[in-house]
């Protein structure tokens, strides 16, 4: 077993029984159930708009190539400089090049999951820089020094207590349980680093290849502030970002708000073409975009799955899914958790050490059912399972398979099995689950049904 | 070669095998095997729906004035815009001053245009306009920021300001108390037709900015209860005549 799955499992068991930790997270995703279906009934047809939303991201994802060199120089017409980075630790110093030749000191951010996926912030304080988090979530965990639980909801995990403590903490405020209270005390602390900060960093939700702009996706009013104070703007996104066209996002931005959080639409849906432009009052003088492969053209290589390459990333597979619910996001131990991220971290991160994530599922389908762009999840999961047996096959279980075959395939040798498992029946059942029985892990946690006391042909033949 | 010419071909090789098309459950093309080049049978471009047509899955806006306007002060109690539709021009600068002398506002920033020059004269408050750049510390100390928009959306309450004709970029977003003026035939029905007033209005001259805006600043990062003001305006306000 990978260190990996090892973890997973230690997490799993311990988390899962955190009535706490299982209250919150079903209050919170109960209110976005509630407010989704709200925002859902009022589509005419919710399912026309997911196929529709499904063909363009099949279309952006099957031309890839054409609409990114589109997109590249759409932004560079405009004087932005846009930076191609095929692997991590590239996108990692071409970032930390630019931060290094502005002479920055003090860098806002805002919510960006491919900067997680780099490891950004630590490689940034490591070179000296102070790096704030400007999302109140992402400000929440930067200050606990931990990952973001969620990919849209990154402190879902979290009591307005605990939060109160955290800022007592850390920033020396005032114990509160108002939610409107914590927020102005953020919202203070941020205030004076918009000012500050040299170098803003976002992310992006699209990449618009017809007119060469990212659209930016938020409720809070932080990436606005990050991308107009600061001199220098920084934004970082993977190159499966590609929409074809400026009016793909009259679907694509209430797909991606109702989906991920119950709203028509989010607050702030921002599209940014260059830097500052003659004439204009105010934003950063230099605009940098960072396009990042990292290993997402492996994925891309992978015709199956390469519909995991639509994801917009809302989040909504997450809060369906059972296992989620139940093990909570940190227990992945990966950047993107959920079904979505089950599917393609064994691509991104190989799949020996993380297939174990394409079995922690029931396969109920439900991430399917919810995907606003209609990803073939759960089949995904099960492919990346047959994938992972494909390229290391376990001997004890395909000599366990043939073994079976041989006897289903014999009557004889069959109806000796079933007599067989009458008698041993009584003892099966004392020992199912104890360490003396030899398929413990399976049988600790589920029930066999009893063996018949009498096979459906000895039935018939009494019933005569 | 370097690395933009490295990942587009790492691209092209990729997609030199067709994916099955989405709905079809890992099928490609029916039941026959992927064949190499099969790709063109679908030229860029194409959907079996077009984009446009997607409006009419969509939430509704509306298609007379009256339904606009309804269905836009609907989408703005639930966002918590203040929204106030007034018959003049003169009776919306009188609101302006109401609400200015409610909320004490000592300095107010705008951004040169003849809508908002009429409202800030009849205002009489100090005022910072951003035209051709500010110091961002004044702009922080004013109590509201005065824009006009490009076009309002029924269908989901939103507004689109944008970075060269509504005062910059921080204008409409730093201020706690975001107040909007616009004309009646500035709403339009949906995202749809929005973006394609956008494009009318700054064709091949894009601002380097435009922002969707759909209520007050907000966040639900805290146990998922609405708060308003999380970075962006506590308060957004939109007076149309
Ligand atoms: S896979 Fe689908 S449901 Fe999950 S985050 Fe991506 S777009 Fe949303």
């Amino acid at each position: 077993m990978s260190i990996a799955a090892q973890q997973f499992l230690e997490a799993a068991g311990s988390i899962t029984r955190n009535l706490r930790h299982r209250g919150l997270i079903q209050t919170a995703l109960r209110k976005y159930e509630a407010a989704r279906d709200r925002k859902k009934s009022a589509f005419n047809d919710w399912s026309a708009a997911r196929q529709s939303a499904a063909e363009t991201k099949w279309d952006a994802i099957n031309h890839l190539d054409t609409y990114l060199a589109e997109f590249a120089s759409k932004l560079e017409a405009r004087g932005t400089k846009v930076h191609w980075c095929p692997t991590e630790p590239e996108a990692r110093d071409t970032i930390r090049g630019i931060i290094r030749d502005s002479q920055a000191r003090c860098i806002v951010k805002s919510k960006a999951m491919t900067a997680e996926e780099i490891h950004l912030n630590e490689a940034l304080e490591k070179d000296g820089f102070e790096v704030v988090e400007s999302d109140l979530g992402e400000f929440i965990v930067q200050l606990r020094q931990e990952p973001p639980y969620h990919i849209v909801f990154p402190a879902m995990h979290l009591t307005r207590d605990e939060i109160s403590d955290l800022f007592e903490r850390e920033l020396g405020s005032d114990p509160t349980r108002e939610p409107e209270e914590l927020t102005m005390i953020a919202r203070r602390a941020l205030r004076r680093k918009y000012l500050q900060a040299d170098v803003g960093i976002t992310g992006a939700n699209f990449a618009i290849a017809e007119t060469g702009m990212v659209s930016i996706t938020e409720n809070e009013g932080n990436a606005r502030l990050t991308s107009a104070l600061p001199r220098v703007m920084v934004t970082l996104l993977g190159i499966e970002k590609v929409l074809p066209k400026l009016e793909d996002l009259a679907l694509f931005l209430p797909l991606l708000a109702t989906a991920g959080a119950g709203q028509t639409v989010t607050g702030y849906n921002t599209l940014y073409g260059g830097p500052r432009q003659p004439g204009e009052s105010d934003g950063p003088v230099e605009w940098h975009v960072v396009l990042l492969d990292n290993r997402r053209t492996e994925l891309l290589a992978d015709p199956e799955q390469r519909d995991a390459l639509h994801c917009i990333r809302c989040g909504a597979c997450l809060n369906v899914c059972p296992i989620f619910r139940n093990v909570g996001g940190h227990t992945y131990g990966t950047t993107y958790s959920g079904p979505v991220g089950s599917v393609i971290t064994p691509h991104l991160r190989g799949l020996q050490d993380w297939k174990h994530l394409s079995n922690a599922s029931s396969l109920c389908g439900a991430c399917t059912e919810a995907c606003p762009v209609k990803i073939d999840l759960h089949h995904h999961l099960l492919q990346n399972r047959r994938n992972a047996v494909g390229d290391a096959p376990s001997w004890i279980e395909r000599v366990a398979w043939r073994a079976h075959a041989f006897v289903v395939n014999t009557p004889a040798l069959y109806q000796f099995a079933q007599e067989v498992g009458r008698i041993v029946e009584p003892l099966r059942r004392r020992l199912q689950g104890t360490p003396l029985d030899p398929a413990q892990s399976w049988t600790r946690t589920r029930d066999l049904p009893p063996v018949a006391g009498e096979s459906f042909k000895e039935w018939w033949r009494n019933r005569r | 070669m370097n690395a933009r010419e490295r990942i587009l071909a790492r691209i092209r090789e990729a997609l030199t095998v067709p994916a099955p098309k989405p709905g079809s459950h890992g099928h490609v093309h029916g039941s026959h095997p992927p064949h190499v080049g099969s790709q063109d049978a679908q030229p860029i471009g194409f959907r079996n729906r077009p984009v446009h047509e997607a409006r009419a899955w969509l939430p509704k806006g509306g298609t007379t004035p009256a339904e606009h306007l309804a269905r836009f002060a609907a989408a703005s109690s639930e966002l918590k815009t203040d929204f106030r539709s007034v018959d003049s021009e003169a009776e919306a600068h009188a609101a302006l001053r109401r609400i200015a002398d409610d909320e004490g506002w000592r300095r107010v920033a705008s951004h040169h245009h003849a809508l908002t020059d009429a409202a800030v004269a009849a205002l009489g408050r100090t005022a910072l306009f951003t035209d051709g750049g500010y110091p961002p510390d004044d702009l922080e100390a004013c109590e509201a920021g005065i824009t006009t928009c490009d076009v309002l959306v029924a269908q989901t309450g939103s507004l689109v300001v944008n970075s060269r004709t509504s005062g910059g970029r921080a204008l409409s977003v730093l201020p706690p108390h975001h107040v909007v003026l616009a004309r009646r035939d500035q709403l339009v029905s949906d995202l749809t037709d929005a973006f394609e007033r956008v494009e009318a209005l700054h064709g091949r001259q894009w601002p380097s900015m435009i922002s969707l805006v759909t209520g007050p600043s907000r966040t639900g990062d805290i146990e998922r209860i609405l708060v308003l003001g999380a970075h962006g305006p506590k308060k957004l306000t939109v007076l149309m005549w």
